[in-house]
């Protein structure tokens, strides 16, 4: 039974790896202010279809993962994951329900919360920031979500989840 | 009963435990923030989260370096010959240099034994390959394919062919991250190779400039100057080029000029750096914080 259900979240765990590797790919220059959070985004899709199975604690281990892979304060991503994946965990029953343009809209506010607690820190601590390299997240990831929504639940209905 | 037990499954994403769990975490997260940010208690941690990004980095490198790969091997026979006769063109050329060079450096030495100064001992040298470059703006940190494993240790510095590229940062047994001379964070001591002045020179999170906040508006520095390493404050060995002076502009009310450089180094299209492992054993301490204890200097004043 266990290793049964093991094997069926597999798909959800290589997805989340799969989303680790494309946040620290090398990319040109210009393209790196619009690099979606993928993480973000992959985990806020696993936490709204099954709340109970990926919850804040994972995406704390993910955002401390992230935090070694960027070279960031240890930390930061970490709550800032937990902070946002807590939502939408918390609000999962309601964000079912949206009709697609509604929950592409809630997406972006909640990107927008997450680069807002990495930009906050980032203040804290005293890095100085310029507005576009935070806003450019969260309009590509805005972008991206449709289409990233529609992979995950193709693999979701694959694994039969 | 099992009725009711049921609807608290299904309601249970959102019990009571779910805040307790944040609140725990969130707290957890915020004590990690603030030791990693007072001071470097966390290596180990970051060590051990970083072995298991290793694999991953390896990974995503795996395309570029097939890439590379394919290329070389599929190379003309005609593409090489070209390649080998300039590359055989530029050995003489460099042999011919060198050979200069240690003249120059026999007479260095001897200069030196007749000032009675220490001897300067030639440093050595590894090339490491990067694995990846930051994804984040604000931070400008690559990833090298050389850990503690290969020697590499903290502070240690890292030149490629045309200057200083930055330090490392945080080495790991595998690979290690190094903050580049660009980094905000990030301040060298240097000085102006035609006239000795000595300054500080910080990044700017713009990997073509970097800031020189601490010359007077009647400091020595003309546009095109070369900037060396100082060899002050330990980090950096003395005598590697930094950055040419880009502009320099003078406002008469303000105490301080406002000048900027461009590094010597292209910070963003390097594929290969060299590791120095300096000949003088006070090089292992790190500057990073060198812009703030200066900032306390001159509003101490």
């Amino acid at each position: 039974m266990s290793k049964d259900r093991a094997m069926r979240h597999q798909p959800i765990i290589v997805s989340i790896i799969f989303a680790l590797m494309l946040s620290i790919t090398p990319m040109p220059d210009w393209a790196e202010v619009y690099r979606p959070d993928w993480v973000t985004l992959t985990l806020i899709y696993w936490s709204m279809s099954l709340p109970r199975t990926y919850s804040i604690g994972g995406a704390w281990v993910a955002g401390l993962i992230l935090d070694v892979a960027q070279g960031t304060l240890l930390g930061q991503h970490a709550l800032a994951l937990c902070l946002t994946i807590y939502i939408s965990v918390k609000f999962h029953l309601q964000l079912r329900q949206f009709p697609p343009l509604q929950l592409t809209a809630t997406i972006f506010a909640l990107l927008a919360f997450y680069q807002f607690i990495l930009f906050w820190i980032n203040g804290v601590v005293g890095v100085n920031p310029s507005a576009e390299v935070y806003w450019g997240p969260v309009v590509s990831g805005t972008v991206i979500w449709p289409v990233l929504s529609m992979i995950l639940s193709g693999l979701r209905e694959r694994a039969r989840i | 009963m099992a009725a009711a037990k049921t609807k608290q499954r299904i309601l249970s994403a959102n019990s009571p435990a779910l805040g307790l769990r944040l609140l725990l975490l969130a707290g957890l997260s915020i004590v990690l923030l603030v030791i990693d940010h007072r001071d470097n208690h966390l290596d180990t941690v970051r060590k051990a989260i970083g072995a298991t990004v290793y694999p991953l980095r390896v990974i995503v490198d795996a395309p570029v370096s097939l890439w590379h790969w394919a290329q070389g091997s599929t190379a003309s026979r005609n593409q090489l010959q070209v390649e080998n006769s300039r590359l055989n063109a530029e050995r003489l050329l460099t042999k011919a240099r060198l050979q200069r060079y240690s003249a120059l450096e026999a007479e260095n030495a001897r200069l030196r034994a007749m000032l009675e100064a220490r001897a300067q001992v030639r440093d050595q040298v590894r090339v490491a390959e990067i694995m990846s470059a930051s994804s984040n703006p604000f931070h400008h940190v690559l990833v090298v394919d050389k850990g503690t494993r290969d020697g590499v240790y903290d502070g240690q510095t890292l030149v490629d062919a045309n200057g200083v590229v930055g330090q490392i940062m945080n080495a790991g047994v595998l690979s290690s991250q190094s903050i580049l001379i660009s980094d905000p964070d990030h301040a060298l001591p240097v000085e102006v190779n035609r006239n000795g002045l000595r300054t500080v020179a910080v990044g700017t999170g713009d990997y073509d400039q970097l800031d020189l906040p601490f010359l007077p508006n009647n400091a020595d520095v003309q546009q095109g100057d070369l900037l060396v390493t100082s060899g002050l404050g330990g980090a950096f060995p003395a005598g590697y080029p930094v950055a040419i002076i880009d502009s320099v502009t003078r406002i008469p009310q303000e105490p301080f000029a406002v000048v900027t450089a461009k590094p010597a180094a292209a910070l963003n299209q390097i594929r290969e750096v060299m590791l120095i492992w300096s000949s003088d054993e006070t090089t292992t301490e790190a500057v990073i914080d060198e812009v703030a204890v200066v900032d306390e200097e001159s509003t101490d004043e």
